[in-house]
């Protein structure tokens, strides 16, 4: 009875193929290797383990992961990776690396307090740190080498500059996650350089179609809203539809990148994307790492790294729409 | 009966059937106090918000309400059979990201995705209730472990099969523009949009109703909810009638995936996560109760009525957004204990 399902459904598959797109376009184009590759170094295989407070399945830090992957290869590192929300968790786990005396660490510091005290024994412990992403003001005081990563400020006042040279008037900032710092900082920094009105709208981020709905009902009541800015990639494309279904003009503009929105950015559906590259941010701390313990080196003088914020028209799409299908921008 | 009129206190005292005048007749009903609930909020939002009385916002709140309401009210049917399902809210996004990878990974007619997630779904659905007949163990628990199974395997595969924590865009293959039109197009009715999920809603609602009130199944929902023991010693497939609403809910789970599949093109693995409350929930302010045995499916879906002009009431009405969710919970107690204080003034009238 399974068996024959199988069958039957397999049939189906094979004589419902489709010509257009899917796995087999993709290897059509016959894209090259991207990670994989061999050490170019002879240095001893150490061990580097990242920890980072991002939750499950999230786009962003499969980036810096793919980053920091790449860098380890190179740099023939073991690299070791483990990522929990919640601050405790997190410290926990920078713990369980310590214990296994890894040769370099790399942390976040989304909570702060909750990490001081581990990043702390890690420096006793004779281990190098590196922070990244998030913690830039604090990093330096914990006794990290370097932070690497954009500052969220910064990134969110090059938007308000950006918005202001293209005239936009009223804008709409999208949080799609309520109560995170980073994205707070995001919306105030643009809306500290723009010289027009800014509103946020917390959405669940979670559920697409109350992102849609929400973002549609604040186009409908407020027909002066000329921007969108989503703060994350996926939400970009949600946006769009949204103004679509509202019948409102407004531009969409957002932080971060992926396939959809180097596609929708070449298409003319978005405006711009500030991008703070998350591949930067792994690939440079596993390489800052290596070269702190293969020639004591220390990057930016105790400065944090900046790797963002870059913006993105519809003239820089094209070039770096493959490069996200790849998942490295 | 004769043309003279039965003194009033005897009329009150005796009991009758359940004829008699329309307002008696209604006081009977679940959703009684899930529709005043709805009303008040209705009003409520009319008059402090101006954007809340167009047309093009009507669409949107339904829209919201919709994507809700397709799981409530099969939600809402499982509650009345006695049973929970945590596993909802993520059995979504399952259903969504098998069409996708499968279509993807194939190189198949989009169809044919949506056909194997059809299949697939149904099984998780028939997992939750044969699992849950077999060992008698409380819904809860079971589902509870299928929401994490099902969480840990939509981030496992996906990253497995296309290497990053969402999907590929299928919207440049075979199928997907048929498919687009069937579960995320919008009919122009007027000069108002409506999203086609709303006439899902509405024929899911349909349905449920005439199972629930026209057929044996629905009383054999009633009474294994009410009194499952009765139930099974009168004859009434208990087993059968379980497994079949997990079969329904799987079933909506599967609109609802494809749903979000077709008109966001690509899925994140994450998605859904606390959904499932929110079924439970409209179900709940609809008049079902938690202990089974009592409810209706348009109660349900006045529920998720509610919540979604809740829900966007709050952003026409433009306040504050740090205390939007404040609100919502505020607004969503409030029209419970609008349903509840209803519900039992028409009890005490009886």
């Amino acid at each position: 009875m399974t068996a024959a399902v199988l069958a039957a459904v397999l049939g189906t598959a094979l004589a419902g193929c489709s010509d257009t797109g899917g796995k087999r376009a993709e290897e059509r184009a016959a894209r090259e290797a991207a990670a994989g590759g061999r050490a170019a170094v002879n240095t001893p295989k150490w061990t580097f383990a990242m920890v980072t407070h991002s939750g499950d399945g999230d786009t962003f830090w499969d980036i810096v992961q793919s980053g920091a992957k790449q860098a380890a290869v190179k740099d023939n590192i073991k690299f070791l990776y483990a990522h929990n929300e919640e601050g405790k968790e997190q410290a926990q786990l920078v713990q369980s690396y310590i214990d296994q005396k890894v040769d370099g660490l790399i942390v976040t510091l989304a909570k702060p307090d909750a990490m001081k005290s581990v990043v702390k024994k890690a420096r006793k412990a004779g281990i190098p740190v590196i922070t990244v992403n998030s913690g830039a003001e604090v990093s330096k005081a914990f006794g990290a080498l370097t932070h690497v990563g954009q500052d969220e400020t910064i990134a969110g006042e090059a938007v308000g500059d950006e918005l202001g040279k293209r005239g936009q008037k009223k804008a709409l900032c999208v949080i799609h996650e309520q109560g995170n710092v980073g994205l707070e900082q995001r919306c105030d920094g643009a809306a500290k350089t723009f010289d027009g009105k800014m509103e946020k709208i917390y959405v669940e981020g979670t559920n697409m179609p109350d992102v849609q709905s929400s973002i549609e009902a604040k186009l409908q009541s407020d027909k002066g809203i000329d921007t969108v800015l989503t703060l994350g990639a996926p939400f970009a494309d949600t946006a769009a539809k949204a103004a679509d279904q509202a019948g409102s003009k407004a531009e969409i503009d957002t932080f971060d990148l992926n396939a959809k929105v180097a596609a929708s950015l070449q298409s003319g559906k978005l405006g711009f994307a500030v991008d703070q590259q998350p591949y930067l941010q792994g690939y440079e701390a596993v390489d800052l790492l290596w070269l702190n313990r293969y020639n004591a080196d220390v990057l930016g003088g105790g400065k944090p790294v900046l790797t963002g914020p870059q913006i993105i028209t519809k003239d820089d799409a094209a070039e770096l729409a493959s490069y996200t299908k790849r998942g490295t921008r | 009966m004769s043309a003279e009129a039965p003194p009033a206190e005897e009329t009150l005292s005796s009991p009758r059937p359940v004829r008699g005048s329309l307002p008696r007749r209604l006081v009977g009903r679940p959703e009684l106090g899930a529709v005043v609930g709805a009303v008040a909020v209705f009003v409520f939002f009319s008059a402090v918000a101006d954007a809340f009385l167009q047309w093009s916002s009507f669409s949107t709140v339904l829209y919201a309400s919709s994507t809700i309401g397709i799981m409530a009210v099969p939600v809402a049917l499982l509650m009345i059979g006695g049973e929970f399902d945590l596993s909802t809210g993520v059995l979504v996004t399952s259903s969504a990201l098998i069409s996708s990878m499968f279509s993807y990974q194939m190189t198949a007619n989009v169809w044919v995705g949506v056909g194997v997630s059809l299949l697939a779904t149904l099984a998780i659905g028939f997992f939750n209730g044969y699992l849950l007949v077999r060992t008698n163990l409380p819904s809860f628990i079971i589902t509870l472990g299928t929401f994490l199974i099902l969480q840990g395997c939509n981030l496992g595969f996906t990253k497995l099969i296309s290497d990053t924590v969402s999907t590929k865009s299928i919207s440049d293959m075979e199928g997907f523009p048929s498919a687009q039109k069937v579960f995320a197009s919008h009919l122009t009715i007027g000069d108002v949009e409506v999203q086609i999920t709303v006439l899902w809603w509405f024929a899911l609602i349909a349905l449920a109703t005439w199972i629930l009130l026209r057929t044996r199944a629905g009383n054999w929902i009633f009474a294994v909810g009410g009194a499952k023991e009765a139930a099974r010693a009168v004859g009434v497939p208990v087993e059968r009638t379980k497994i079949g609403l997990y079969l329904g809910v799987a079933l909506a789970a599967w609109i609802s995936g494809q749903h979000l599949l077709f008109n966001y093109d690509v899925v994140q693995s994450g998605e859904g996560v606390g959904n499932e409350l929110l079924y439970i929930i409209a179900a709940v302010i609809g008049g079902c109760l938690l202990t089974g045995g009592y409810g209706s499916a348009v109660g349900a879906a006045v529920g998720a009525f509610i919540f979604g002009m809740t829900n966007k009431g709050i952003v026409y009405a433009q306040w504050g957004a740090d205390w939007f969710k404040f609100f919502l919970g505020a607004m969503l107690l409030l029209a419970t204990l609008l349903n509840w204080w209803v519900r039992k003034r028409a009890e005490e009238s009886k």
